[in-house]
């Protein structure tokens, strides 16, 4: 192990992919649930990156930038609907937002 | 008003319709039920009574007026019998017609007057307080009677004779059972009419003989059509046998008497109008209108007779220990229609509508006296709590003394006459016989014993009313005493216009020159008029009929032939008679006088019971249970047809009803089993199907938790496992 290879990378997203999701899945606060979200995304994109970097192709980055980018935007989104949530439940604990069910 | 004599039957039915349809809602008021009732008899008297003398006026030939109002029944051919032509056919055809004639002028003139006094006096009698419900129903009741007996005296054939009779006969039922809450008044008006019917399906049986020999039911076509057989035709018999059945039913003689004693549950001018005057004599009635085929059937004739003679005497026996004034006086009518009877049955047919008429007058009289007794004394009927009411009811009493003298055969009134003619032609008319006279004369002693008795018991003596009773006591009003006093007039008065050939001596001859009841029914009684019917037939047989006249009216008796015989110049057969006559005449009214004196002497001291007839006890038992009568038809009849509905019953509840029972048990069995197959096997599988998809849908919403994060979950780790088993399989 000389230097670092793909293989770290790769693992450093699925290690942070894991603790995305299992926070989205056991976290309680819907801003922590939205938070877990952008482990997820940044996992794909350290993927992307690291993928481009070992690869003779920058497509990865560039593509990373459009979803950093687009991720902004729909955290704003999240939050928006965190809000909403909150001025209607007067909660944004997930647990107590259970409308589907059946 | 001759041409209008057949709205005589029609009038009353007008009251019918007012007083049945408007009485009760509208009128309103009894006395206008009442007058409007009597005021429909009254204008049909004075039709009739203008039409009698219109037809008195006219030629003897003519004094037969017909009129056809429709055709009533039109049936097309039919089967007839022809004792020269084998089996023929003619035509069923009979209109609505009346005919007025000798005979139905009298019936109509007795059927309306003495009618409209009866009207007169219920309009008093069944006035009670509190006021009778049914005033009104009784009026059209009586209304209906007089115009199916009307139509009955007037119809011009035996089915216009037969509606009537009918139609009397439903009246009579009504009437009985007027006082329909009492079960004795039901009972006795089920009696009645099933009696009655036993005598219509005999009458019926003859007239459908009449058309199947005769080819029609009109009088004149049957009577012209009898002058083709002889004496003594099979056929003839036949049919006046069925005829005399009907007779015997309607006019109450043995064996069917027992309806007419129950029938005094009816109210009492019912009993004075249809079961005394009028409805009981149609039987009379119709043997004289078709005396034609009665004296052409001679072993008929002897069977009338003798009914007729057994009848009087087997009622006035009963009558002379009977303690209910009514019953005595309805065995008393029983009596009288037997004497009525056997002077048809002798051949003197205007001696028996002669003693219809007289009857009329002094038992409706005696009747009403009855009933006005009756009307004081708070419907008491039992004489032996009466006595001494002559100083209370004076008229009641001297009416009621009249109507007795009358029908006892007191010398002058009417009764005497029209007794005596029939006990004289008893004796020597065509089918006379010494002991049909013997058995008259024993009657007229009987009759004389039982009025005398019922007078002295209800007028004379000491008086046996409770207090309270005896407080009450109280002359009848004027409407019911007027009537009385007019039919006491009429009783004595009635019988004048039939005087006795041994009597008429001087003004009395001159009054039977003017008026003689044989000779105005001469032309019905001998049957000429008959004969001279058109249509009889071909030339011979018109001679043939010609020639009958003489042999027919020579068979009717005494004071039909007394002209005849005068004519003959028999003086010496006349003498002859004459002295018979008055050895009879004095004979009957010493019976008669003889029966007075042993009532006389048994009851005028009042106050004892029938103790001098305790010595005869097995005689007079036999007399007061009425022979046993009704018990032995009871037991013969009456209770075998219970028997056989009780049979009947049983078989109907054991086989009809079981079968049906079963079937509907094997419905039942087959119908439950039927829902257990559904609840169980169809609902069951339903039920199954559904309760599978229920659980199974339990178990799925566990799933719909509604939490995201669970979601969210089962979406990781389903893309775990697939993308696991993508990897490594």
């Amino acid at each position: 192990m000389d230097a670092l290879g793909l293989n770290h990378y790769l693992l450093l997203s699925a290690l942070l992919f894991g603790i995305g999701v299992i926070g989205v899945l056991i976290r309680r606060n819907a801003i922590m649930v939205l938070m877990c979200l952008e482990l997820i995304f940044n996992a794909a994109n350290i993927n992307l990156v690291a993928v481009s970097r070992f690869r003779p192709d920058l497509a990865g980055q560039i593509f990373t930038i459009f979803t950093i980018t687009v991720a902004a935007a729909e955290v704003v989104i999240g939050l928006g609907l965190v809000i909403a949530m909150f001025r209607n439940a007067l909660t944004v604990n997930v647990d107590e937002i259970h409308l589907l069910k059946g | 008003m001759l041409e209008y004599f057949w709205l005589i039957p029609l009038i009353p039915l007008v009251g019918v319709t007012i007083n049945g349809l408007f009485a009760s809602r509208f009128i309103r008021n009894e006395n206008v039920t009442g007058i409007i009732a009597s005021g429909c008899m009254l204008l049909a008297f004075l039709i009739g009574a203008g039409a009698f003398v219109q037809l008195a006026g006219l030629p003897v030939a003519e004094r037969n007026v017909q009129i056809e109002l429709y055709d009533w029944l039109d049936a097309g051919v039919a089967h007839m019998h022809d004792n020269e032509a084998g089996v023929t056919t003619a035509r069923f055809r009979v209109s609505f017609g009346f005919q007025f004639d000798e005979l139905s002028a009298l019936m109509v003139l007795v059927v309306t007057g003495v009618g409209f006094l009866i009207h007169v006096y219920a309009i008093g009698y069944m006035k009670h307080d509190p006021p009778d419900p049914g005033y009104y129903r009784f009026f059209t009741y009586m209304n209906l009677f007089a115009a199916f007996m009307l139509i009955l005296v007037l119809g011009s054939s035996y089915a216009m004779m037969f509606i009537g009779w009918e139609g009397v006969g439903l009246c009579s039922y009504l009437l009985i059972g007027y006082y329909y809450q009492k079960k004795s008044a039901g009972d006795a008006a089920k009696k009645a009419f099933v009696v009655n019917r036993i005598g219509d399906a005999g009458f019926l049986l003859g007239l459908f003989a009449i058309f199947f020999t005769f080819g029609t039911l009109d009088y004149d076509g049957v009577f012209a059509g009898a002058a083709h057989y002889s004496a003594g035709a099979g056929v003839l018999t036949f049919i006046t046998m069925m005829l005399l059945v009907g007779a015997v039913g309607k006019s109450a003689q043995i064996p069917l008497f027992v309806w007419l004693p129950d029938a005094m549950e009816g109210p009492t001018p019912v009993s004075a109008l249809i079961h005394a005057a009028t409805m009981v004599t149609a039987g009379v009635y119709m043997i004289v209108r078709s005396n034609v085929l009665f004296s052409l059937a001679p072993t008929t004739m002897m069977v009338v007779a003798a009914i007729g003679a057994l009848t009087a005497l087997f009622a006035a026996s009963i009558a002379m220990v009977q303690n209910d004034i009514k019953r005595v006086l309805a065995y008393s009518t029983v009596s009288q229609l037997g004497y009525m009877i056997l002077a048809c049955g002798v051949g003197a047919y205007a001696v028996g509508i002669f003693h219809l008429m007289t009857h009329a007058f002094f038992k409706a009289l005696l009747f009403m006296a009855a009933g006005s007794v009756m009307h004081a004394l708070h419907g008491e009927l039992d004489m032996w709590k009466m006595g001494n009411l002559r100083k209370t009811m004076p008229i009641t009493h001297k009416t009621f003394l009249v109507g007795t003298l009358a029908i006892v055969g007191v010398p002058g009134l009417a009764g005497f006459f029209s007794k005596d003619e029939i006990l004289w032609n008893a004796w020597a008319g065509t089918h006379g016989s010494a002991w049909l006279w013997a058995v008259g004369t024993l009657v007229a002693g009987m009759t004389a014993f039982y009025m005398t008795r019922m007078l002295l018991l209800t007028f004379y003596g000491n008086s046996r009313m409770d207090e309270h009773t005896e407080q009450h006591v109280h002359e009848s009003p004027p409407v019911m005493t007027y009537p009385l006093i007019v039919l006491a007039i009429l009783s004595v008065i009635g019988g004048y216009v039939g005087i006795p050939a041994n009597l008429q001596l001087g003004p009395l001859a001159a009054l039977h020159e003017r008026i003689d009841i044989t000779r105005w029914l001469e032309p019905v009684t001998s049957g000429t008029r008959a004969q001279e019917a058109p249509g009889t037939g071909d030339e011979e047989h018109t001679a043939a009929v010609a020639a009958a006249p003489l042999q027919i009216v020579g068979a009717i008796g005494e004071p039909v032939t007394v002209v005849l015989q005068e004519e003959r110049s028999e003086q010496a057969g006349h003498q002859d008679h004459t002295a018979m006559e008055w050895t009879l005449m004095l004979i009957s009214t010493a019976v008669a006088l003889a029966g007075i004196g042993l009532a006389y002497r048994v009851y005028a001291g009042g106050g004892v019971a029938d103790e001098p007839f305790k010595r005869f006890a097995a005689p007079y038992r036999v007399l007061w249970n009425k022979y046993w009568v009704d018990e032995a038809y009871d037991a013969v009849f009456v209770n075998r047809i219970k028997d056989l509905g009780r049979g009947l019953w049983v078989l109907d509840d054991a086989l009809v009803d079981g079968t049906v029972n079963g079937i509907a048990n094997a419905t039942l069995q087959a119908a439950n089993a039927s829902v257990e197959f559904d609840t169980r096997v169809i609902d069951g599988s339903v039920d199954g199907g559904a309760g599978v998809f229920w659980s199974g849908s339990r178990v799925l919403r566990a799933l719909q938790s509604g939490y995201v994060q669970n979601y969210a979950l089962i979406i990781s780790v389903g893309v775990f496992v697939l993308v696991s088993a993508y990897l490594f399989f």
